[in-house]
């Protein structure tokens, strides 16, 4: 089956931009969106609590904390490498978030953001100029981060609330038109994120990067500076996301963020972004983490379902995805690798 | 591995190879001298007995990167066999565990068509996995513990043979039929060809397909063992926290044992060194009063030095 579809990939190749690579390439930019809206509509015609205001506030609160970090993921992707730290960053910034805020809240924000930035240069420097796996090194920091947090709050036996009247318990709690700051911050970010990445000479060439490493270096671009601040940029967006949950829930709480890394790699890749780098949107990844996000939503709605199925229906989900982008990709980009 | 001699002077090849050894015996001494109480069978065996379930798990995923592949989902695959391990004890021991180490193979299979027919990354495959895997786990258990009461299974969990621990003497034979496979047959062979090379091996005419599948069916039959073990030394089966980031202290266990993440090479005996060493240096910590978090960090200080020995293989051409 699959020699007969390398087969048509090349002769697709061949004649230019064919119909079946033109939905193909639909499907891989569009298709989580797709999937998103007929989902929504079908849960509002289900059931009656779903598309609420209340509801949708809901929703969107806690998509915004995945989203922040899934934008540095996003980036760090689409240049072919892949940040597995950020989990542990994003705990290590709430943490820091309400180490800092007894200082004072510029302090509380700073510090998470200081650090946590100081963390993802780390990842980079060690990727871009040490030329290590990126895979390799953010695990590293994953432990080293981890390790850390634990360092800082009595190995992880003290969680420090933040006082309610802070200015930056009030950026995590209050709200702007009935929305709450987080999600504005959100949607701001990716806003910015989607000129960065579309219109951007730096976003060009991370895509650049992402597509050949080595033609990206022939052609001047500043490689090894550019990794490096998409791994800086990635730790930065994990940490202000875990100050921002931290400030929302009031307190620096240790154990969230386990796990956190793959909730955001698996909405950037339902978003359309490829893992072989070079190809992706900002737009698919919110899409994804909304996607993730209405799954876990609908599954509470249904009431009867266990909530593990949330993470069952995800994984399939995901492996549904990117089979059918492994399936779409030889069809649109004919960069088949291996066999 | 011609490659391999030509960029690396012998000194640091001869550290990424024996390098983990070396530390491992450095830290032996350093507790046979300073740590008391080491030197006891008690202690020697408390220490294999731990890392054993990341021990076997960490077997299977030195044959998967050394297919330049990784295996995410072994943690849930773990969890998976806990939780599938009770539901069928009714029946007996051994229909259980059959029934548990089919979980794992069923996995493996997913795992590895997604890898080797679709033509997804081994990371995604895998990832997809991990998440599901241990949805599944829960759902599959009701999101319960479950004790263990089967006393077959307990004394497999605490029982031992001549002193030695029944579940270290599986992870014993595990290390040598999984080390036989990779060097003296030629599934052994052609894994490491395909890891090393895949675009040659598939015009060499070697069944790349056939060898990925297998090699993740094996991957995910080990993890399914080690879920099994971890469940009979729990005395109980908790699919939401048995395996939880044993994918992580698996890979870290290869990678340190100096198989590269790239291919080509599989370095059994390595692995097994490197479960050791990452064992020992938390046990090392925490005897010696040291939290856990310094732990934590020095387990990461220890994987970027191992890559960075590996850099010029890792760093290619470029």
């Amino acid at each position: 089956m699959t020699a007969v579809t390398e087969k048509t990939a090349v002769v697709a190749a061949d004649k230019g931009m064919t119909k079946r690579e033109w939905i193909a390439g639909l499907v891989q930019r569009r298709g989580s969106l797709v999937v998103l809206a007929l989902i929504v509509i079908v849960s509002t015609v289900a059931f009656d609590s779903f598309a609420t205001v209340d509801n949708a506030r809901n929703i969107a609160m806690q998509s915004s904390f995945l989203a922040i970090v899934a934008l540095g993921m996003t980036f760090v992707i689409i240049s072919g490498g892949i940040d597995l730290s950020v989990g542990s960053v994003y705990a290590l910034g709430g943490v820091l978030a309400a180490l800092g805020i007894q200082w004072g809240s510029l302090t509380g924000i700073l510090l998470p953001l200081v650090v946590c930035g100081g963390i993802g240069m780390l990842n980079g420097a060690l990727v871009a100029y040490g030329r290590l796996a990126p895979f390799i090194v953010t695990l590293a920091t994953l432990l080293g981060a981890r390790g850390l947090l634990l360092a800082i709050t009595d190995e992880g036996s003290n969680t420090r609330v933040m006082p309610r009247d802070a200015l930056l318990t009030q950026l995590g709690q209050g709200t702007l038109l009935g929305v709450g700051y987080p999600v504005w911050i959100a949607v701001v970010l990716f806003a910015v994120g989607a000129v960065m990445l579309q219109r951007t000479r730096f976003g060009h060439s991370v895509l650049a990067i992402g597509g050949s490493v080595e033609a990206a270096r022939l052609m001047g671009l500043p490689v090894a500076r550019r990794t490096m601040w998409l791994y800086t940029g990635s730790g930065l967006l994990a940490g202000l996301a875990g100050a921002l949950a931290a400030a929302y829930s009031a307190s620096g709480v240790t154990i969230v963020g386990v796990g956190f890394e793959l909730d955001a790699i698996a909405a950037v890749v339902i978003g359309g972004t490829l893992l072989t780098g070079g190809a992706g949107t900002v737009g698919g990844t919110l899409a994804g983490v909304l996607l993730l996000m209405v799954i876990q939503n609908v599954i509470n709605q249904i009431g009867t379902l266990s909530s593990h199925y949330q993470s069952v229906v995800s994984g399939a989900f995901l492996a549904a995805v990117v089979a059918i982008q492994a399936y779409l990709s030889r069809a649109h980009l004919g960069r088949e690798r291996g066999t | 591995m011609a490659e391999t001699t030509v960029t690396q002077p012998p000194a640091t090849r001869r550290l990424r190879d024996y390098g983990v050894y070396a530390a491992l015996g450095i830290l032996v001494l350093y507790n046979l001298a300073f740590t008391e109480n080491f030197a006891t069978l008690a202690n020697l065996n408390t220490q294999l007995v731990q890392v054993t379930p990341i021990l076997i798990a960490a077997l299977g995923m030195a044959l998967v990167i050394g297919t330049e592949g990784v295996d995410l989902s072994v943690g849930s695959v773990m969890a998976l066999s806990a939780a599938l391990l009770p539901l069928y004890l009714g029946y007996g021991l051994m229909p259980a565990i059959l029934v548990a180490l089919l979980g794992g193979a069923l996995c493996g299979i997913f795992s590895g068509t997604l890898v080797a027919v679709v033509g997804i990354q081994p990371i995604v495959a895998t990832l997809a996995l991990l998440v599901g895997g241990r949805g599944l786990a829960l759902v599959l258990a009701d999101g319960r513990l479950k004790d263990i009461r089967n006393p077959m299974l307990l004394e497999l969990g605490s029982g031992s043979v001549l002193g030695i621990p029944i579940v270290v003497l599986i992870a014993a034979c595990l290390t040598l039929v999984v080390g036989f496979l990779v060097r003296y047959t030629t599934f052994g062979r052609q894994l490491v060809a395909v890891g090393g090379n895949r675009s040659a091996s598939v015009l060499a005419g070697l069944p790349v397909r056939r060898t990925l599948i297998v090699t993740y069916v094996i991957s995910g039959v080990l993890a399914a063992v080690a879920g099994i073990v971890a469940t009979a030394r729990l005395t109980a089966s908790d699919p939401s926290a048995i395996g939880q980031l044993a994918e992580l202290s698996a890979i870290t266990a290869v990678v340190v044992g100096g198989t590269p993440l790239n291919g080509g090479r599989v370095r059994i005996l390595g692995t097994v060194a490197g479960a050791l060493l990452m064992q020992l240096i938390s046990a090392t910590l925490i005897k010696h009063n040291l939290p856990s978090s310094a732990a934590l960090v020095v387990q990461a200080a220890i994987i970027v030095v191992a890559v960075l020995l590996q850099r010029p293989r890792l760093g290619g051409g470029g």
